[in-house]
């Protein structure tokens, strides 16, 4: 019973938290934070996941988006200079 | 792609080993456990993409060529398509063998026993015949494959700097 109701609490919680993740990566200025931010929105997601009991798909999620598409992210960004100072 | 910071690069030393082993774990305990070849292999890539994005594309010049990581996704293709044939070609060998693409021959047959034994003696960890041989073949495939995506942008990035 207890279970039951700590489940659907984070079955609440968690798809909220996504959003204001994802709004806070539309939101912020610093180009590497907003990386981080849809890093972290991939993550919850993969929490998602795997509350859903679909851990094979958590696995995949948390390495390709919350890892791999982080790194292609920075290595694109540190390519570039910031618009004041070039 | 100069290095990130101090910080970075002693977070990235401790982390590595354990994002590898982890994920070379996901591959060889595929069959039993949610994960596989695919889930493996991504978590071994980003452990080398993180090594890649801490110490930049001007460290890693020369460590890594893609022409060899070309070699490696290659031959885990090869491995893979290679254990579906076997079960074929066994049945120009044995007649009374009953193969068929990607039959599993090392497990579970009576015509050639010495097959069953090596996957005997295999199978005291593993119980499922080429079936982790196969996840082995697929995490070659993708720690290449994506690693090499990476290490091109890298590369692409440190052209554009060195001008």
């Amino acid at each position: 019973m207890l279970e039951d109701t700590m489940i659907n609490i984070v079955h609440i919680v968690v798809p909220i938290l996504i959003v204001v993740v994802s709004i806070y990566a539309i939101y912020l200025k610093d180009l590497i934070a907003a990386a981080i931010a849809v890093s972290a929105m991939s993550l919850l997601l993969s929490l998602e996941f795997y509350i859903l009991q679909a851990p094979d798909v958590a696995i995949a999620e948390v390495g390709l988006g919350a890892f791999l598409t982080t790194a292609i992210l920075i290595i694109a960004i540190r390519a570039t200079k910031k618009e004041e100072e070039a | 792609m100069s290095g990130m910071s101090r910080i970075v690069k002693t977070i990235t030393n401790v982390a590595f080993p354990f994002v590898m082993i982890y994920g070379l774990y996901i591959i060889a305990r595929g069959h039993l456990i949610p994960g596989g070849g695919f889930q493996g292999g991504v978590v071994v890539a980003s452990s080398l993409a993180m090594v890649l994005v801490a110490y930049g594309s001007i460290w890693i010049v020369g460590k890594v060529k893609e022409k060899n990581l070309s070699v490696l996704e290659s031959l885990g293709a090869i491995c893979f398509i290679g254990l579906g044939f076997i079960g074929v070609i066994l049945i120009l060998f044995y007649s009374s063998f009953e193969g068929s693409f990607l039959k599993n021959f090392l497990i579970g047959q009576d015509t050639i026993p010495i097959f069953n034994e090596i996957g005997k003696g295999i199978s005291n960890i593993n119980t499922a015949g080429i079936i982790p041989l196969m996840n082995f073949s697929v995490g070659m495939i993708v720690i290449a494959g994506l690693f090499v995506i990476l290490l091109v942008m890298a590369y692409a990035t440190r052209i554009k700097e060195g001008k």
